[in-house]
């Protein structure tokens, strides 16, 4: 029986290492730390300067930031442009209609883009806009083919220009810098990685205080656990 | 106790069967000594049930079933509802336990031919929970109205279609409408918090009920009211539930709760498993997924639904799937009757039996698997085959619990 046990367990993880592998092209680890609070704040001033122009973040509070160690005052600071009060959900001033029309798609809430496309997509994604003329924003995607969104931080990044090579019969995708931006290339991974890391935390903003209560669960269930084995053990003493 | 609590319990007991149902169903309720590990998830089931009813009633308070708010009031109690984030991930972990838990209670059933006689209506009464348990977890995931919980309920949706002159009277009757919209959502939280939890309820209660009736089987299979202590009348080989069983499940509830507090804590999406990635998405009804694939615990049936690819007869290949479908799930209602051979336990079966099982274990694993992938050749020649090994196991049971080699079950239980 233990043989068929242990078989059912192995059988059970099987799948774990075949959801693992992503599909299409590689993407690069995220370098995600959401208890990083500097790394937060940073990134969540990125996000009202770029992203919120025309990406909402609805279901997200500007007092809520005070998860990463800002107040109702700071935040409204660091992140309101016209006059917003703290409790008020983070909205974009753009017309949903006139979005539509200037993009093609409504751009998407960001609220809980991190949880539907992952950190790891959202790194590799906002590093890897290329120059392409064929498209109507200018821009393409090396993640996102045909990505309606034309490539905002391209002050910083600089260009990209898609360059394929054939390997082995096979053609490989890269991207080379042909104009440099204003940031160097390991500035702009920093920048995006903590644009992405604030995305991460307003996915999940009660995901610290999960982990933190988590633990103290887990220490009185084991607590328990030893416990309540020391009670069947003496109230099954006579019984063989 | 007191003369006070004494008296009390006195009065009660001349106007309800207070006493006497305490001990018929705990402290005079004899079960076999010998359970093992699999004997756990009987009660651990029970305890599923009441967290998910817990945990449904908060989200119940917080929850709009309607189209429009129904994503945002989920994102509402993950955020701005105190400990929502905790209730809800409560629930959602809870459902897949629920059928993990299930799961494991069945094949414990299956591995001890706890669906012989005198058992079977017992076992009836389980299909008939398992049947409700996987009408609650598809009402019940459609709530969330994301891509997943609309797309996911389109497929099943369209399999109603799929059954011949009723089909499409069934489906309206389903959505409430010509095509799943706010009303599907509707009907469904209505069947979600009350039908459903209603009849689970009573099916539970009467599980219980006729359960206390037989008595447990247990790991040897041997029935150990045959017996019985000549003079107290009580089964030797039996122990009273309370306090031996209660404070041994105390045990598995802890050990439970640590599986289920850890995934809840640190895992609540389960790596897509338990929350798929696509659900966070706002369901679009003009955007179909690329890939759509069902929670884990329905994709066994998923890819066997997949799976028949042709027209046979003159049934077309759709219908096929989903009455193979229909007829994986029904098919566990007729083991007392398929298993022919003369003991009960694995313990004691033939190696034929023991091969059987495992396969068949197999092929539910397999197909689960490729049911979250997305269809390819070699994929759907897979699927049909251990389609045809999941069904073996259990039409050609009639034949290999007969010939195969079996040991003599022994007079008392073992240890």
């Amino acid at each position: 029986m233990k043989k068929l046990r242990t078989f059912l367990f192995v059988l059970c993880m099987a799948p774990l290492s075949v959801f693992s592998a992503p599909p299409g092209m590689p993407l690069d680890k995220a370098p995600v730390d959401t208890t990083n609070n500097a790394s937060l704040q940073r990134g969540a001033e990125s996000f009202a300067n770029y992203c919120l122009t025309c990406h909402a973040a609805s279901y997200m509070r500007y007092n809520r930031h005070r998860d990463i160690g800002l107040n109702e005052a700071e935040a409204l600071d660091l992140l309101v442009k016209t006059g917003q009060k703290a409790g008020d959900l983070m909205l974009t001033a753009m017309d949903e209609k006139e979005a539509e029309e200037w993009f093609g798609v409504l751009p998407p809430d960001l609220s809980v883009i991190a949880r539907s496309r992952g950190a790891d997509w959202l790194y590799t994604y906002l590093r890897a806009f290329y120059r392409d003329d064929t498209t109507v924003p200018g821009w393409n995607n090396l993640v996102f083919d045909r990505a309606a969104m034309p490539h905002v931080f391209y002050e910083l990044q600089g260009e990209q220009k898609l360059v394929v090579e054939t390997v082995g019969g096979e053609e490989v995708e890269s991207l080379e810098l042909v104009k440099p931006g204003t940031m160097t290339v390991s500035e702009y991974d920093q920048y995006v990685a903590d644009l992405v890391n604030y995305l991460v935390y307003i996915g999940e903003p009660a995901a610290n205080d999960r982990k933190r209560i988590g633990i103290y669960v887990l220490l009185f269930l084991f607590g328990f656990l030893a416990l309540s084995i020391a009670l069947k053990r003496e109230y099954w003493r006579d019984i063989h | 106790m007191s003369n006070g609590l004494n008296s009390l319990k006195e009065w009660i007991d001349k106007r309800f069967p207070m006493t006497s149902n305490w001990e018929a169903h705990l402290s005079k309720y004899y079960a076999p000594k010998n359970f093992n590990f699999w004997y756990y998830f009987g009660s651990l089931a029970l305890l599923v049930l009441v967290n998910q009813i817990l945990t449904g009633i908060f989200l119940t308070m917080h929850y709009k079933p309607d189209a429009e708010l129904a994503f945002r009031s989920v994102e509402y109690i993950m955020r701005d509802v105190d400990y929502g984030w905790l209730i809800r991930y409560m629930h959602s972990t809870g459902a897949s336990m629920f059928f993990v838990v299930v799961y494991l209670h069945m094949f414990r059933g299956m591995m001890y031919g706890s669906y012989r006689k005198p058992r079977e209506l017992l076992w009836l009464i389980g299909m008939a929970i398992f049947f409700v348990l996987m009408s609650l977890a598809f009402t019940g995931y459609i709530l969330p109205w994301g891509q997943m919980s609309y797309w996911g309920a389109q497929v099943i949706v369209s399999m109603f279609g799929a059954i011949p002159l009723v089909g499409d009277q069934l489906t309206l009757l389903l959505l409430g409408d010509f095509n799943l919209s706010d009303a599907t959502l509707n009907r469904f939280f209505a069947y979600h918090v009350v039908t459903l939890p209603l009849l689970m309820l009573v099916l539970v209660f009467v599980h219980i009920l006729a359960l206390h009736e037989v008595g447990s089987n247990n790991p040897d299979g041997v029935e150990i009211k045959e017996n019985k202590n000549p003079e107290s009348k009580i089964p030797v080989d039996g122990i009273p539930f309370h306090p031996y069983y209660s404070v041994k499940d105390i045990v598995g509830v802890i050990g439970f709760l640590i599986v289920f507090c850890t995934i809840v804590f640190f895992a609540p999406e389960f790596g897509g498993y338990f929350l798929e990635h696509n659900n966070f998405i706002p369901a679009n009804t003009l955007q179909t997924p690329d890939h759509i694939a069902p929670v884990w615990y329905f994709t066994p049936y998923y890819s066997m639904l997949r799976a028949v690819t042709v027209n046979f007869l003159w049934v077309d290949a759709k219908l096929w799937g989903v009455i193979l479908m229909a007829a994986a799930v029904v098919i566990f209602a007729f083991l007392p009757w398929l298993d022919k051979s003369p003991v009960k336990s694995v313990r004691y079966k033939g190696p034929i039996f023991k091969f059987a099982l495992t396969m068949f274990v197999i092929s539910f694993f397999v197909l689960g698997w490729l049911g979250m992938e997305a269809p390819t050749p070699l994929y759907t020649l897979l699927a049909q085959i251990f389609t045809v090994i999941y069904f073996a196991f259990f039409l050609l049971m009639p034949w290999y619990s007969k010939i195969d080699k079996t040991k003599p079950e022994p007079k008392r239980v073992t240890k």
